[in-house]
């Protein structure tokens, strides 16, 4: 037996140490709070169990709204990366995205060392097996070696650990991600406290050495020569990028996996938690989709400092023997040495929907939960939610208003709002489909929607501010430049349209007019036109991408106006749901489970109509009368 | 949406002398002064004046309506929301084209009781009424959602789910490319986009041209009986309804003695209009001019002239056949049973083609079958209306469509003109939830499932 001792007391606990503990527990101690962050491993601070690499669509526009938050993934990706890519240059700039590989190693390396040097935080091994709770109010955590840490709010970041179970083939075993210890105590004891939880499933690939590979029969991915970074402060590369490589699955990996599909768990019913349909494994995807004769397969370096290759697109949870099989059956892969084996892992997942927007569960207060343990999957998603998370448990011990993101100031806000409003059936993961102010929502603008927010917050320093401040003026200042300037269709004007290529003008016309027209670039405007002093290339990216887009801009603006209104109409805490005549029972359940803060969020409950949103505005109002 | 300018026909339906529309909302003065034409913008005007214009067509030009319009400005108005009211001739035809206007200029067709509704959230109405508005709400929406899905369940429903899986599929693809650019799934190209969306265009524009028919259906042929006295017009209209089912006899609350009688021939349902007139057996040309009754008849939508077979034409048949000529009109040569008198050799170069002659003894119960077939042959090309056609009738759908359309040239212009294809996809997306909120389908989560069963993703 144990024995229980005092482990002192803090303002906020955060419980876990991956990317959303870390960012958590940052954004909680940047803010002033006495924070303690406990890992059940400090080996894993930050780790990235699966693939090595941070950003893409949507992820990566998230990693740039959390650098204007002033949280730490943009930054400290930018250290470590191995290699950068914009993707997605060829279409709009709401989609460009820009996408890292990490030197994994090193990623977690930098992220522990930002950690243990920020003031106001702890770092301490320790499994947390309870909570402490008192009439509904969560008071701290117990850990397996006695300890009783007491806060005034704490934030769970359990990742895949929450009775983590791996699965390989015929094989089983508890198991946190990459077989770290799992924590099974806490999951029982969140479910005593009355929370609902569900399993999901995820999986990773093999990983092989890279000696044992023949890259002559792949194809090879570099990264970009002048590459944009994910914080708008990183100013210098990192030097030698490293490539990727790309194979595809040959006719005979196909049939390996067919013939070996009884042994799969996927298909053997071992795995009972639902896994991501944009995640399959490769054996599901040669089921489901038995019509297509290969898959693309990347090698992915894993760091710098090793041999180990990431194998993408071969996320499997077969057998050993049957997973041999399968990448020596890839062209490049028929030598290659597996360094680690591919699993499947099942954790328990809290449903989302038992929580606020501010990530505070609805059940116990002044508990905060984030991560892979709400049912998301990804680190950037993971990351997110912990610096929300993080910020309000803060925000709560200091007295202060809540910090929510709407869906049309952030991909953070579309994420968090998908989750508490709707709940997710598979690990949920963002898309930039998800997000109907897309065009509002590019990573070229996160710092200028996000940065006055984040120096609000208290996490971007008053230096940072000021240069925004700088940035947002120019910007302004261009914008009004080119609408008030004029060029008459003089020789030189109509010279410089044709040698673009664009119709001539009869009358004088605004700069910006002619930046609308499609083959007109915001580097033409300024040799007809130049502003007195040269302007930062980020300026004039802004100042191009707001005049082309104008007309979509305001669409989206016009759609953004209509859903604030809604959203300005707040729904009491003490409304009782059940109370409402007239709403339809399906829509009063998911109502009373949800209990939405606002009408905007009502409407977008699964199963409540219109008219249910009628009748609940009515009762509003009706109750409002009453009370005055 | 909560919060939007609405609009609806305030007055009942029927021949009033005076049909109003009623605008509410933030837009709502912006929406009719797109409409408007007078000696003001109606942006500039005081709050609570009325003026005297013209409405036009913004899509075509075309001035098509007399109107007072009423401005009052929030919130000393009935729902505390800027309010505009436009006072038009009343009749079903140009009462419904102007709220069909409003609905393609900005405005959203009121659910039942959401005027009421607005005036209650905005303070406006007594406490004591909330119970009654909720009741009302609720009433009102379920039957209208009963009445809008037996609307749209059978073909039409499937006719626009299959139109909005064809932009779903489309839509998937451009995501995926989006989304997974990495990935080897075919990239969308402007040809590929440009040639699908016109594909679905043209779709939403034949299912539109069934809108005017199933108008005929909803509203019914306004029909009109002319001819000389004692010829048998009123008789002609009691074998009409005595044969026929009557669908709606005269319609409450008109002051004037007009009397309309709804039948339905052979699918083709009849508004007999100004019966009452008929009644009186009053030659028309005669009492009201040659160029009035013509400007009278040119509004309706069929012309029954009735002429007496055992008479010689007289110098008024002459007059009314001049004055139907060009016309929607069927010529009826009534009382066969007494002795031939009329000259078909005469009466035939009067008209034109395409007006058919029937004859009939009404009195004997002889011809009317040949009259309601050729009714019938006039408006649906011979073909007896089936069940399960497809006819889009209901004003909120047609207003939908239209902005479908409006929106899919949105997407093609903007591809056309090179923008990139997740800017212009916007345009399909809001197409596709257009079609949607016809069939009851807005769910947002069906493009995820369509991207992840069309395409194999994965890490």
């Amino acid at each position: 037996m144990v024995k229980p001792y005092d482990g002192g007391s803090y303002d906020v606990i955060v419980v876990g140490a991956g990317h959303a503990g870390s960012e958590s527990a940052l954004a909680a101690a940047r803010m002033g709070c006495n924070t303690l962050l406990l890992s059940i491993n400090l080996d894993s601070v930050a780790f990235m169990p699966c693939n090595p690499s941070i950003g893409g669509p949507a992820k990566g526009h998230v990693v740039r709204e959390i650098d204007a938050l002033g949280g730490e993934m943009a930054k400290n990706i930018d250290k470590t990366y191995v290699q950068l890519r914009m993707l997605n240059t060829g279409k709009g700039p709401a989609v460009h995205a820009l996408r890292a590989q990490a030197d994994k190693f090193l990623y977690q390396h930098k992220m522990k060392e930002t950690i243990e040097n920020t003031p106001n935080l702890t770092l301490r091994q320790g499994l947390v097996e309870e909570l402490i709770v008192n009439n509904g109010v969560c008071e701290g955590v117990v850990t397996k070696t006695g300890a009783r840490y007491y806060s005034k709010s704490v934030v769970l970041t359990t990742g895949t650990y929450l009775r983590g179970k791996i699965i390989i083939g015929e094989l089983q075993y508890e198991s946190g991600p990459n077989n770290m210890q799992p924590s099974v105590t806490l999951s029982h004891n969140l479910k005593d406290l009355g929370f609902e939880m569900v399993r999901f499933k995820t999986g990773t690939p093999p990983r092989v050495n890279k000696l044992t590979v023949d890259f002559d029969q792949m194809e090879i991915q570099p990264g970009d020569e002048d590459p944009q970074f994910f914080s708008f402060e990183t100013k210098v590369p990192v030097p030698n990028q490293i490539p990727c490589w790309l194979t595809y699955t040959s006719p005979e990996t196909h049939e390996i996996i067919t013939q070996n599909i009884h042994r799969a768990p996927m298909f053997s019913g071992l795995i009972e938690g639902v896994g991501a349909r944009y995640c399959p494994s490769i054996e599901d995807k040669v089921v489901r989709f038995n019509d297509k004769p290969r898959h693309q397969i990347f090698l992915e370096p894993e760091g710098r400092d090793t041999l180990e290759m990431y194998v993408q697109g071969l996320s499997t949870s077969m057998p050993e023997d049957v997973q041999l099989d399968i990448l020596h059956s890839v062209p490049g892969l028929q030598e290659a040495k597996m360094m680690r084996t591919g699993y499947a892992i099942e954790y328990d997942v809290i449903v989302p929907s038992q929580l606020w927007p501010t990530l505070e569960t609805k059940k116990v207060e002044n508990l905060f939960t984030a991560g892979q343990l709400n049912g998301t999957s990804g680190y950037e998603e993971a990351a997110a939610q912990g610096i929300i998370a993080g910020i309000n448990a803060a925000l709560k011990v200091q007295g202060k208003e809540p910090f929510v993101l709407d869906r049309s100031e952030a991909y953070i806000g579309v994420l968090i709002d998908d989750l508490v409003t709707k709940g997710t059936m598979e690990p949920y993961r963002l898309l930039t489909s998800r997000a109907e102010y897309r065009l509002l929502l590019r990573h070229d603008n996160a710092d200028l929607r996000l940065t006055e927010k984040g120096h609000q917050i208290g996490l971007i320093t008053e230096e940072r501010y000021q240069r925004f401040l700088e940035k947002k003026r120019l910007i302004e200042g261009e914008l009004e430049r080119l609408t008030a300037t004029k060029v008459k269709p003089d020789e030189r004007t109509l010279n410089f349209l044709q040698e673009l290529g664009s119709a001539e003008i009869d009358n004088a016309i605004e700069l910006a007019a002619l930046l609308r027209r499609p083959e007109v670039k915001y580097k033409d405007i300024i040799r007809l036109s130049p502003p007195e002093e040269a302007l930062p290339t980020e300026v004039e990216e802004q100042v191009e991408i707001q005049i082309k887009y104008e007309g979509y801009i305001r669409k989206q603006l016009q759609d953004v106006e209509r859903m604030k209104k809604m959203e300005k109409k707040k729904i009491p805490p003490y409304i009782d749901f059940n109370e409402i005549q007239g709403i339809a029972k399906e829509a009063r359940e998911n109502l009373s489970k949800i209990h939405p803060l606002n009408i905007g969020q009502a409407a977008r409950i699964p199963g409540v109509t219109p008219s249910d949103i009628s009748v609940l505005l009515v009762y509003l109002e009706h109750r409002n009368k009453v009370s005055s | 949406m909560e919060f939007d300018t609405i609009a609806a026909i305030a007055t009942p339906m029927g021949e009033g002398g005076i049909g109003i529309i009623r605008v509410s909302g933030s837009d709502a003065v912006e929406v009719v002064d797109k409409l408007y034409k007078g000696r003001k913008k109606l942006s500039t005007v005081d709050s609570h004046t009325i003026h005297y214009g013209h409405l036009v067509d913004p899509s075509t030009g075309e001035t098509f309506e007399e109107v007072m319009v009423t401005i009052m400005r929030a919130p000393r108005t009935f729902t505390r929301e800027d309010v505009v009211e436009i006072n038009c001739h009343g009749g079903i035809v140009s009462v419904n084209r102007v709220l069909q206007l409003t609905l393609e200029n900005g405005a959203r067709i009121a659910e039942p009781g959401e005027f009421t509704k607005r005036a209650f959230l905005n303070g406006r109405i007594d406490l004591s009424q909330a119970e009654a508005v909720i009741d009302l709400i609720r009433a009102k929406t379920d039957r209208a959602m009963k009445v809008a899905l037996q609307q749209v369940e059978g073909k039409l429903s499937q006719l626009i789910k299959r139109l909005r899986q064809n932009i779903l599929e489309l839509l998937a693809h451009i995501e995926v490319n989006i989304d997974y650019p990495e990935h080897d799934v075919e990239s969308v190209t402007r040809n590929m986009l440009l040639e699908k969306s016109l594909g679905i265009k043209q779709e939403i524009i034949r299912l539109l041209e069934t809108s005017e028919q199933g108008k005929i259906l909803r509203d019914g042929l306004s029909t009109v009986i002319v001819g000389r006295p004692n010829v048998g017009k009123s008789s002609l209209l009691n074998s009409l309804i005595h044969e026929n089912k009557a669908i709606v006899t005269d319609i409450p609350g008109t002051t004037r003695d007009v009397i309309e009688e709804y039948v339905n021939v052979r699918g083709v349902p009849l508004r007999l209009v100004d019966t009452a007139g008929i009644r009186e057996t009053e030659d028309i040309v005669e009492r009201i001019g040659v160029e009035r009754s013509r400007k009278m008849l040119k509004e309706a939508d069929l012309i029954l002239l009735v002429l007496n077979y055992n008479e010689k034409l007289s110098e008024e048949d002459e007059r009314l056949i001049d004055v139907i000529k060009g016309l929607q009109a069927i010529v009826i040569v009534n009382k066969t049973d007494l002795p031939q008198q009329l000259d078909f050799s005469r009466l035939q170069p009067l008209l034109t083609d395409s007006t058919p002659i029937v004859k009939t003894s009404i009195k004997e119960e002889e011809g009317m079958d040949e009259l309601e077939k050729a009714i019938s042959a006039m408006f649906f090309q011979g073909n007896i209306m089936k069940e399960d056609q497809t006819y889009v009738s209901n004003a909120r759908h047609i207003a939908l469509l239209k902005e479908s359309i409006k929106n899919i040239d949105e997407f093609r212009q903007s591809i056309e003109v090179g923008m990139p294809v997740d800017v212009s996809a916007f345009d399909l997306k809001r197409t596709w939830e257009l079609l949607g909120e016809i069939v009851g389908d807005t769910a947002g989560d069906s493009l995820l499932d369509q991207i992840f069963s069309q395409f194999c993703l994965g890490k």
